[in-house]
């Protein structure tokens, strides 16, 4: 490559927004250049700045936010350009693709409409070529019919096409840069995998240098050449891929790789968590933002913010902001030295009884489809859950995993319902859902209760915390002093101060108030608990925390888990056995172990395959198994085996005679390797296959 | 469908019921001297179908009768009703329609600035202007701007604004002289009406509109290269109709009722002016049609408003 000069350059870039509170600095002091063709990756936990600093190089921040620095796009001064001059910029050389794709397009014109308006924005011809533009770059974005696709509104599209049409609208007018912020975030993983890899194929396409911007630290392993993390609106560290996943010397970069569970860790490898939480960007202390949560401050780092420091150790370009860095540098100092390991909690099997908790056989939920703005009628049935068997033994933690819309959601919905299915069995302790009258119900609900995904809307923020901890015990008429009792129990508990009681939710941080959700769950000592994606709401550095909790409650209180999760890695980390979800049925079942490390069925190996793991040398080198298009409606399931249309074997490996029994035959889940074991495969060419 | 068609059944036969019950035809001819033979006044209020002395439900059957084949009876005067509604619902129509569409386009218009320079001095001003006329009645604002017309008139010494009537008679129906004269007639109404559709309107459309400033949709039609100005037009204020649309069907379907106190204090004799003789002259059948109007017109509102909705926002259209 030529010693070209920086596309982009910003130097010493800041940003504030006044508010009530005092100044909020959301950006302080970030420098960074990109090279053209390079991917360079921005880093950071919520509230970190990087999504601001992008939105402040495109000049689309609000205008009360101040902007002090320098952003120079091929050697041309950006900050200060009125909108005019900015415009003719934006969607032409740089283009800029967003979290969400559903919010992100305007839901009131077709999708061809919006990509043909960016087209005529830099480009003067006609609304018809602008159109067949469109449809052109639908159909490089890899969108089938584009032609029938682009008269679509965004909301008839599904969630990993939205982010193509978004990517197709970023390179319609060849961009010099694609900013891509969080750009698979709201994605599940095979999506995650297939806008990936379309990215890079733009970015081939184009010949555009990209600027990455993700939380996701395994997803940024594969993708950028370069990695800027950020934390609390300063860069902390800065440098090639390789040194700051394999050298990293700033104790922030050390903790997060470290709380990360892995897919490739064996289960129980113990997470260290970031203690504490990011800090307000108002009235920021001065010195290092980090101190608070670092094992390795001195008296120095609340004094002084420490600069950006090459480091000489590893590659030329690898800075870190930290006053002992050069000292982790020489004592090549790595997350276990760090970071207070956490007690060793060694799986202890002899606790998995063999009485099960929860029982389903056969568990069946159809909702009727309707059809019509102003009259309704009946159309179809959506096939939520179809046919699934479930057991969780006390003790035991079961996995359950699939993409959005394979059922898991509906599967615990009808668990906490308590009611008769309208097919199949629930057994919750041995007893019927079935047959239970109301006064039943009320009893067994103190035996199973649940954590939801968002802490934040699960909880009544009018109520104190007491209130919160006391209204399951008031409504089962526990008495008024051993509620009082409790609630400090539970609060101590789940790590929170018991003198908390009187606050509200609102003071308390995001991974805080998913524990006091656990500690209401925990209040009436129930036997099972049902977490439905209890980490996905929080921030990479709080998880780990959260998770370690889960685990040492479980340990502590013999609980059971029914987890519920999207994220295979997270799963892997807390489950005894894993269940693999996909269209309302199972489609892999057994111990944690056995499913991870020789996944049988193609869909868990198309899952596992997917997953980002955040060690880009492995990244780089591993094969990935890209399943083609969407999950296929369940209104309307393919015959046979219902994953066919998506499988990677049915479409590569087997021949028309075997190709015709998954067709016709729908495959039951059933014993696969080893004798005895439990684990089963719902497919007719299972195989023992190791990844990764 | 069906069960919306019972509702308007239900509400106009209780409003017949209501009038028929409450007021008294009898008492209109009290007053007068000589007093008629009581035979006269009974022959007079059957021939209406307003004798008091026939069992109420018999009357409704009858009305009822004849509603069912198109007639809505005679108005106290010995008029058909169904003439003196088409007549007035061509007034109300002629007076309100052009202010009510102009206070909508105004309310929006007022609303999306509003919005877009939220907590600046426009903002504020547009604020407080909305509910000082939010504040004031219609009467006073009627009243007041009626005044305001004489009076701006007289200052500029030539009569450009009427306030009383429709138009002025003997000029040559819808020539060139006569259009000029109705208009002259309505600029006074129709600012009653535009400034407070302004009012009303704003206030929804302000908040709607601050719905979607700050969605991600618009920052990506920036992100596109379309200037801050052309974002908001095209793609946030689109949107932010959507949440209008029942607002407006409803409006415009209630035109037709017309609007009492403008009527009244422009002296236009619409539906609403009407309504108030109706009840004052105790006319038991004009008052019971103007009731089933309203209920097929709210009835009709609700569907437009549902056209309106789904015209607006593909996401409930579905195949």
């Amino acid at each position: 490559m030529t010693q070209s000069r920086p596309l982009l350059e910003v130097k010493s870039l800041s940003v504030t927004f006044p508010s009530e509170a005092g100044p909020v600095e959301a950006v302080r002091g970030l420098s960074y250049h990109v090279m053209p063709g390079e991917v360079m990756g921005i880093a950071g936990e919520s509230g970190s700045g990087k999504s601001v600093s992008s939105l402040a190089v495109m000049g689309l921040l609000p205008r009360r936010a101040r902007i002090a620095g320098s952003v120079r796009f091929e050697g041309e001064e950006l900050l200060g350009r009125g909108d005019k001059d900015l415009s003719a910029i934006r969607g032409g050389k740089i283009a800029m693709i967003f979290q969400d794709p559903l919010s992100a397009l305007t839901p009131v014109y077709t999708v061809g409409d919006q990509i043909a308006e960016a087209v005529q924005v830099h480009q003067t011809v006609s609304k018809q070529a602008a159109m067949d533009r469109a449809v052109e770059l639908l159909n490089l974005a890899g969108i089938p019919n584009p032609r029938e696709r682009a008269r679509a509104f965004p909301h008839e599209f599904s969630g990993g096409m939205r982010q193509r049409a978004m990517i197709a609208m970023a390179i319609a007018n060849n961009p010099k840069l694609i900013i891509a912020d969080e750009p698979t975030t709201a994605l599940d993983v095979t999506i995650q995998a297939q806008i990936l890899d379309l990215l890079l194929k733009a970015k081939e396409a184009t010949g555009a240098a990209i600027v990455m911007i993700t939380h996701d630290l395994g997803v940024m392993a594969g993708f950028a050449d370069r990695l800027t993390i950020m934390y609390a609106g300063k860069p902390l560290e800065a440098g090639a891929v390789d040194d700051l996943y394999y050298r990293p010397r700033m104790p922030y970069t050390i903790g997060l790789l470290g709380s990360i569970p892995r897919i490739d860790a064996a289960p129980g490898t113990p997470l260290t968590p970031i203690e504490g939480s990011p800090p307000s960007l108002t009235n920021l202390p001065p010195g290092c933002p980090f101190t608070p949560r670092c094992p390795m401050r001195v008296d120095l780092c609340r004094k002084v913010e420490p600069d950006l420091v090459r480091m000489n150790g590893s590659g030329e370009e690898h800075f870190a902001a930290c006053h002992r860095s050069a000292e982790i540098e020489q004592k090549n100092l790595t997350g276990l030295d760090i970071f207070p390991a956490p007690a060793d909690r060694t799986r202890d099997f002899s606790r998995v009884s063999d009485v099960p908790v929860l029982r389903i056989t056969g568990l069946k939920k159809h909702y009727p489809m309707v059809r019509g703005a102003i009259l309704h009628r009946r159309i179809g049935t959506i096939q939520a859950v179809d046919g699934i068997d479930l057991e969780i033994r006390e003790g035991e933690t079961l996995g359950l995993v699939g993409e959005s819309g394979c059922g898991k959601t509906t599967t615990i919905m009808e668990i906490l319902s308590l009611a008769r299915p309208s097919s199949g069995a629930i057994e919750v302790l041995d007893r019927k859902t079935a047959g239970m009258t109301a006064q039943d119900r009320f009893q067994i609900r103190r035996e199973i209760s649940v954590v939801f995904q968002d802490p934040m809307a699960s909880i009544d923020p009018r109520m104190p915390i007491s209130d919160i901890l006391a209204e399951p015990m008031l409504t089962h008429g526990v008495p008024a002093d051993e509620r009082a009792r409790r609630i400090g129990e539970l609060l101590k508990m789940v790590g929170l101060r018991p003198e908390h009681t009187s606050r509200y939710p609102q003071e308390f941080s995001g991974g805080q108030r998913q524990r006091i959700c656990i500690a209401r769950a925990l209040a009436l000592k129930p036997k099972l608990l049902v977490l439905d994606e209890p980490v996905s709401a929080l921030d990479v550095s709080i998880r780990a925390g959260v998770l370690n909790l889960l685990e040492e409650l479980k340990a502590e209180l013999g609980l059971s888990y029914l987890f519920v999760a999207h994220d295979l890695s997270v799963v892997r980390h807390i489950s005894d056995r894993v269940a693999v979800m996909y269209l309302g049925r199972i489609v892999e079942t057994g111990e944690v172990n056995c499913v991870f490390n020789h996944p049988a069925h193609p869909y868990t190996q198309a899952l596992l395959s997917a997953a980002p793991l955040p060690d880009p040398r492995k990244e780089r080198a591993r094969r990935r198994i890209i399943l083609k298009g969407d999950l296929p409606s369940p209104a309307n399931p393919p015959s046979g085996c219902r994953f066919r249309t998506r499988c990677q074997k049915f479409a590569d490996e087997l021949n028309d005679q075997q190709r015709q029994k998954c067709i016709d035959v729908d495959p039951v889940l059933c014993e696969h390797g080893n004798a005895g074991s439990d684990h089963r495969a719902a497919c007719h060419y299972a195989e023992g296959g190791k990844l990764n | 469908m069906v069960y919306l068609a019972f509702l308007v059944l239900i509400a106009t036969s209780a409003t017949y019921f209501l009038a028929a019950a409450a007021l008294n035809p009898r008492s209109n001819f009290a007053g007068r001297n000589p007093p008629p033979p009581p035979a006269v006044i009974d022959a007079q209020l059957t021939s209406l179908n307003l004798n008091d002395k026939t069992p109420i439900l018999v009357r409704f059957g009858r009305w009822a009768d004849g509603v069912l084949h198109g007639n809505l009876g005679l108005t106290i005067d010995h008029d058909s009703v169904n003439a003196e509604m088409g007549r007035r619902v061509g007034v109300s129509l002629r007076l309100l329609l052009i202010g009510s569409l102009l206070g909508s386009l105004c309310g929006i218009a007022a609303g999306a600035w509003s919005a877009v320079k939220q907590y600046q001095l426009s903002d504020h001003a547009m604020t407080l202007l909305s509910f000082a006329i939010l504040s004031v009645p219609t009467v006073v604002l009627a009243v007041f701007l009626a005044n305001a017309g004489a009076s701006f008139n007289d200052a500029i010494g030539h009569r450009l604004v009427y306030n009383t009537g429709e138009y002025t008679p003997g000029l040559e129906a819808w020539s060139g002289a006569d259009v000029v004269n109705r208009l002259q007639h309505l600029v006074l109404p129709s600012l009653v009406l535009i400034l407070q559709g302004l009012a009303f309107y704003s206030r929804y459309q302000r908040n709607s509109m601050l719905d979607v400033l700050g969605s991600d949709f618009v920052r990506t039609a920036q992100a596109k290269g379309l200037r801050r100005s052309q974002a908001l037009i095209r793609h946030a204020l689109r949107t932010a109709l959507i949440p209008m649309g029942t607002f407006f069907a409803y409006e415009f379907a209630l035109i037709f009722i017309g609007s009492i106190f403008v009527e009244k204090i422009f002296s236009w004799h619409g539906m609403g002016e009407w309504f108030v003789q109706s009840i004052q002259k105790n006319d038991v059948n004009a008052t019971a049609a103007i009731g089933m109007f309203v209920a097929v017109l709210v009835l009709f509102a609700g569907f437009l408003s549902d056209v309106v909705t789904v015209t607006l926002d593909p996401r409930i259209r579905r195949a």
